[in-house]
């Protein structure tokens, strides 16, 4: 799969990491040079410095061939923004959205994004954990 | 009208005064409490310190009662959410966003926006408008955008000039509805003739636009 990520934090560098050992084709698009330090030194896919909500980046991280977008920078809106862009503009088949905060989080999935809250994810984990 | 400001830098603290002289009751949205601290002094009680985009936010100050939601903060991406919740989880009837990127236009469109201001269109447009470097401008794109109105500048190289009205045929959708000329402006009939560099005001439809320039101009 052609696979577009948007953001190069931890949750970023590592899905990249993953996905690039599975055989997938990987480029992670960062405003910031450095955060691709985070990659592994095997990544062979392709990081690229720019601004995710901007179109023509996103049409140079190959948005128009991708079988799948994932938005997983520091910004809730950035992140919904973004996906929707990919979503509505450009038709990506799949399209995953991280938002933190719960709330939005529920609105944006009636909207028909597919979100994953860690906030609530973690908390989840976290009761099972102490009362389990 | 009840009228919920997000961001109150620069556009929102003149665009709320604005409005409220025009008797209007504001509510401004702003993160940074120096910026609200001035605002409060300037203006008087209306401004709220909170995340525009937080449904908790909102719901504290009324918004499923407001008439008008206006997100003017510089950030586009903040901008899009904070129209979207108010939109879909409050149900405003009217929202307006600031865009600072001419590209996301189309995008707020899509998402529900009713209305978009980008202010990098509105300086292109009046240096258009002074610099006329192009036969062709945009006045105004009529709500729907299915048509726009727009000038046309007759050259003296035209092939048009001299000709009357009637022999010369406007792709479809599109009327010329006046004629600026020397003399002053009238509109249009079968027999007035084109002259040079007068100018024509025109509706037309954004995809028959290339073929009125030439059919006016060539």
């Amino acid at each position: 799969m052609k696979i577009v990520i948007m953001g190069c934090g931890r949750v970023g560098a590592q899905l990249a990491g993953m996905l690039d050992e599975d055989g997938h084709e990987v480029t992670v698009v960062d405003s910031d040079t450095y955060s691709f330090r985070r990659l592994p030194a095997s990544f062979k896919g392709k990081p690229l410095v720019g601004d995710g909500t901007d179109e023509d980046y996103l049409k140079k991280a190959g948005i128009e061939e991708a079988d799948a977008f994932i938005a997983v920078t520091q910004g809730d809106n950035r992140n919904v923004m973004a996906a929707q862009i990919a979503k509505h503009m450009y038709n990506v088949p799949r399209v995953i959205c991280r938002i933190y905060d719960p709330l939005r989080e529920e609105m944006y999935q009636t909207l028909g994004l597919e979100t994953i809250s860690p906030t609530m994810v973690g908390a989840k984990l976290l009761r099972d954990k102490v009362v389990g | 009208m009840y009228i919920i400001i997000v961001g109150g830098g620069k556009v929102g603290y003149y665009l709320s005064q604005a409005l409220l002289s025009e008797g209007h009751e504001v509510l401004v949205l702003e993160k940074d409490p120096a910026k609200c601290g001035a605002i409060c002094d300037q203006l008087g009680s209306v401004v709220v310190r909170g995340d525009g985009c937080e449904a908790r936010t909102l719901t504290e100050v009324g918004t499923e009662r407001a008439d008008m939601f206006i997100a003017a903060t510089n950030e586009d991406e903040d901008n899009l959410v904070s129209c979207q919740v108010a939109r879909h989880k409050f149900k405003v009837p009217r929202t307006i966003a600031r865009i600072n990127n001419p590209k996301n236009e189309e995008l707020f469109k899509k998402l529900g926006v009713d209305v978009t201001v980008s202010s990098t269109n509105l300086i292109l447009e009046h240096i258009e408008k002074e610099v006329p470097t192009h036969p062709l401008m945009h006045l105004l794109t009529l709500k729907g955008g299915a048509l726009e109105i727009v000038e046309v500048k007759i050259p003296p190289t035209s092939s048009k000039v001299g000709k009357p009205m009637k022999d010369i045929v406007l792709p479809p959708n599109s009327v010329v509805c006046l004629i600026i000329g020397k003399w002053g402006a009238r509109v249009p009939t079968d027999d007035t003739r084109l002259e040079a560099d007068s100018q024509l005001v025109a509706v037309t439809s954004p995809e028959a636009e290339a073929a009125l320039r030439a059919a006016l101009t060539e």
